[in-house]
């Protein structure tokens, strides 16, 4: 059976692609964020999983407000990054792994979820991003699911909503009959808001709260409704609710094992975790 | 039961938080045409063509005379409450060669300078 290895979190703003591109991790500016992952790297090579789902939200590239689903999970062979307007480089395909998209989108309308599935999809900044800040050299090689949660349009899912899709998620991975190891990765966030005259608004008070969560108690972030979110995280801030779909999936004894935070990149007050899931102890006959 | 709940989410979601535009069914309908013709700004060649003629490729996208002139004088709080949504314009806010940073200080009314210090003062707030 398929175990569940950890959550990794991060932020995924556009501008860290381009910092990519031109090798600006030592710049003083984005150091602070780059030097976040090395500990992720550590652990990743000693625990060396086989596949990753990814949970983020599509800006625009792959869905538009025609058909807006508010989840949605990729069952292709491999997934292209495309031209998303706004000048970033253009990265090369990741690579699918269509048999666990399968599984995980039979279980989830098992559970009542319902998402859209996609045998074609494109992958923007939030999926491909992260996956190289975090696979580096394998980010193109190791199969993955990629999992859409609308965050552009209200009515937005709740993050009770977002948890329990998490939950479906982990037990769908943990029922996979093949004997790999997953990871699971939420990104975006933390708090930020790039539109209206609140632009610039920042909350590190909420970010620390929803990290704290992440080991802690999730209620006090799951409680929150979306319409509060806005105002504690900022419009773009929502995005938290990819981190709370990760923790959702993680089944065990969750523990975290490193954070790094810091702010601004861009906009945006930068958040990275590495959540360990350990199996829980068999309770006592 | 039901109907009192349903009061209380009503309530919550016409509150209104301050400079902060809710992207919902209202703005979706409003800025269908104008998010769809920012959402065609992923392709180099619509690029071009917007910037060829700026008018007439709002024309076809079948934008408000609101809308165009938004556009035309790069109102993005205009545009915002002409139901752009944030995500879309960041694509258009691309083709004017406008970083984050850029948007944040014309929508504020502050220089980028001033934009960037209040980012920085988030850290000891």
């Amino acid at each position: 059976m398929a175990r569940i290895v950890g959550g990794l979190a991060t932020s995924h703003v556009p501008a860290i692609g381009g910092a990519m591109a031109k090798g600006l991790q030592k710049d003083p500016y984005w150091a602070p964020f780059f030097d976040g992952f090395p500990a992720t790297h550590r652990w990743l090579d000693s625990v060396k999983p086989d596949a990753a789902v990814v949970i983020y939200n599509d800006h625009g590239l792959n869905f538009f407000l025609d058909k807006m689903p508010t989840f949605a999970v990729g069952a292709a062979p491999d997934y292209r990054n495309s031209d998303e307007g706004w000048g970033i480089p253009v990265l090369a395909p990741f690579k699918g792994d269509t048999r666990l998209s399968w599984h995980i989108i039979e279980t989830l309308v098992d559970a009542e979820f319902d998402p859209v599935s996609c045998q074609e999809m494109l992958v923007d900044h939030a999926f491909s991003i992260p996956m190289e800040l975090f696979f580096r050299d394998r980010a193109h090689g190791i199969p993955s699911v990629p999992v859409v949660v609308n965050t552009v349009q209200h009515p937005l899912p709740s993050l009770a909503r977002c948890f329990k899709l998490g939950q479906a998620i982990g037990r769908a991975i943990e029922s996979y009959p093949e004997d790999i190891k997953v990871v699971v990765i939420g990104t975006g966030g933390l708090s930020h808001q790039l539109e209206g005259e609140r632009a610039g608004f920042i909350n590190k008070d909420f970010d620390k709260a929803c990290m704290d969560a992440m080991t802690g108690d999730i209620g006090k972030i799951t409680r929150i409704n979306p319409h509060d979110l806005v105002e504690l995280a900022g419009s773009q801030g929502v995005e938290v609710m990819n981190w709370v779909a990760m923790r959702g999936a993680l089944t065990g004894d969750v523990h975290e094992l490193h954070r790094n935070y810091h702010l601004p990149i861009s906009n945006t007050a930068s958040g990275i975790m590495l959540l360990e899931n350990r199996p829980r102890l068999a309770h006592a006959a | 039961m039901g109907q009192s709940a349903t009061v209380v989410a009503q309530e919550r979601s016409s509150r209104e938080i301050f400079g902060t535009p809710i992207f919902g069914p209202a703005a979706a309908q409003k800025g269908y045409g104008l998010n769809k013709m920012c959402f065609s700004f992923n392709e180099a060649a619509n690029r071009a063509e917007f910037v060829h003629d700026e008018a007439a490729y709002c024309a076809r996208f079948g934008l408000s005379d609101e809308q165009i002139q938004a556009i035309l004088k790069r109102d993005l709080l205009k545009l915002l409450d002409c139901g752009g949504n944030a995500y879309y314009l960041a694509k258009f806010a691309g083709i004017l060669g406008l970083n984050m940073q850029d948007i944040g200080a014309l929508q504020t009314g502050v220089t980028v300078e001033q934009f960037k210090a209040k980012l920085l003062a988030a850290r000891d707030s």
